[in-house]
């Protein structure tokens, strides 16, 4: 499901069960999960597997 | 009011040059003069530990003395479940639970002799990481009422900094123990996920839970460690720990990023010392850092809300509301985010192990602004608004995806007298007590 569809499906609950400041915390939580299926880790079945996504961290540099 | 460290004080008590009862009055005493400002209690167990105290001091007299927590007066945070008492949570859905045995946690503390005066405030199921969303009000700032003395553990915090408790037993699953620590000036240890026992502690994520100490002093919190751990503690009498030859990585990017002003300067100038005293500084980031507020938040969404789904339907309006919609917001997580925040975990995980390979352990502030204001919705930050809730995560959330053992010690105070927490965090939590002891020497002969 796209992050709009389910923003839009979890909005029409919110109003559906009068919970009106809820549909502000999901358009919140709407960009933490764009967020989330942005980030290089996330397999793609068109793509390699994450472990190969892998960014390894800068080492300390003393 | 109890001023000393339990470390301190155990010598006294042990020679029978003072007395558990009189440490327990005081720290009743303290919260009868406090607990109308500061609400840091939710259920205090006045005649049950005054009796244990007494109890306490008949039996070192006899000759029985059970260790260092012997008659030391200590608080548990409301989600710790202490036999015949109300477990609450801090909320009114618990308020007619009693707990039908302790948690192993509690039965370990009992058995060390420690002397319970009560259960403290905290914000409500730990979902918040100020302490105002309480079904008991919100717990206040001992510096400052107006403040948050942050959370969830705020009323640990308070406790143990007004000279309630000696020490307290809190829950960190994003920063509950370190957040009020930093804000309020005192030592909160957060060990690596599982060393002590969650069992009869209410849930908010059970693979993010961890539950450890608050105290005044690293060998305090050391102490409750072990016992905590249901283990003999170890000496640490005389033991001088040196910063010589340590090596240290401070994080820097997105822990620095929107770190504020005042507080950075509290913390460079605790670096300065630190290097002085023969530490030897490096710098680490870690490549994922911006997708782990992402990460996190799908995890603890989706946790607390499977886990608070039937009182949801049942019984929503007896949760704080702030708290109850964002129980209501997991319930709207999709599997396929979670299992993506899942694989997030790992990821960030391993770059953390990775940045520790290098180094003995990692710095960085527990907090990275001021105690907020109690009803502050954002803090100004570099000339930007930050929410509140995700920039008192900031420093502290990575290590409970990573699972990493963390601590924070006080490193000064800000212009306006607000005290900072510098967070050490390493492998092993003997190496994280052992360097938080060698750093919490160095501030002080700064002093």
């Amino acid at each position: 499901m796209t992050i709009e569809q389910w923003l839009e499906d979890g909005k029409s609950d919110a109003q559906r069960r009068k919970l009106p400041e809820l549909a502000n915390l999901l358009e919140g939580l709407s960009r933490a999960t764009a967020a989330l299926r942005a980030a290089d880790w996330n397999d793609d079945a068109e793509r390699d597997s994450y472990v190969s996504a892998l960014s390894q961290p800068e080492p300390p540099t003393a | 009011m109890n001023t000393g460290s339990i470390t301190t004080l155990a010598p006294k008590v042990a020679s029978g040059a003072l007395r558990s009862e009189r440490l327990t009055e005081d720290a009743l005493a303290a919260i009868a003069s406090l607990q109308p400002s500061l609400n840091a209690f939710i259920t205090v167990l006045a005649d049950t530990a005054l009796r244990r105290a007494r109890e306490a001091d008949k039996e070192i007299a006899a000759g029985r003395y059970l260790g260092p927590l012997h008659g030391m007066p200590i608080s548990l945070k409301d989600l710790v479940d202490v036999v015949g008492v109300p477990t609450t949570a801090a909320s009114r859905l618990r308020e007619q639970h009693i707990a039908k045995r302790d948690a192993p946690v509690t039965s370990h503390l009992k058995h060390a002799g420690a002397v319970i005066v009560g259960k403290t405030n905290l914000h409500e199921f730990a979902f918040g990481t100020t302490n105002e969303d309480s079904g008991w009000g919100p717990a206040r700032h001992p510096d400052d009422p107006t403040r948050s003395p942050g959370g969830s553990s705020g009323g640990s915090a308070v406790s143990v900094r007004a000279g309630m408790a000696l020490a307290s037993v809190g829950t960190d699953t994003g920063g509950s123990i370190r957040i009020p620590a930093a804000a309020c000036g005192i030592v909160g240890l957060k060990p690596a996920w599982g060393e002590i026992s969650a069992e009869g502690v209410v849930p908010l994520s059970r693979q993010l839970d961890h539950v450890g100490p608050l105290g005044r002093s690293v060998d305090d919190v050391e102490l409750l460690y072990h016992v905590m751990r249901g283990v003999s503690p170890p000496s640490t009498a005389g033991m001088h720990d040196s910063l010589s030859g340590i090596t240290l990585a401070t994080l820097g990017g997105y822990f620095k990023e929107r770190m504020s002003v005042d507080v950075e300067s509290v913390v460079d100038a605790a670096y300065e010392s630190i290097a002085r005293a023969g530490a030897k500084l490096a710098s680490a980031s870690l490549a994922h850092a911006a997708q782990i507020a992402p990460v996190y938040l799908h995890l603890v969404l989706a946790d607390a809300a499977a886990y608070h789904a039937t009182a949801l339907e049942q019984r929503p309006d007896a949760y704080c509301p702030k708290v109850r919609l964002r129980l209501e917001m997991g319930r709207h997580i999709m599997a396929e985010d979670y299992v993506r925040a899942l694989n997030g975990r790992h990821v960030i995980s391993q770059e953390i192990d990775a940045a520790l390979s290098h180094v003995d352990a990692l710095i960085l502030p527990a907090l990275a602004v001021e105690a907020p204001p109690i009803g502050a919705e954002t803090v100004a930050v570099r000339g930007g608004s930050e929410p509140v809730r995700n920039i008192m995560l900031r420093c502290t959330q990575p290590f409970n995806l990573s699972r990493h053992p963390a601590i924070s010690v006080p490193c000064g105070t800000t212009k306006a007298g607000l005290p900072v927490g510098l967070q050490i965090v390493a492998n092993r939590t003997h190496d994280v007590l052992r360097i938080a002891r060698a750093v919490e020497r160095t501030l002080a002969m700064r002093a």
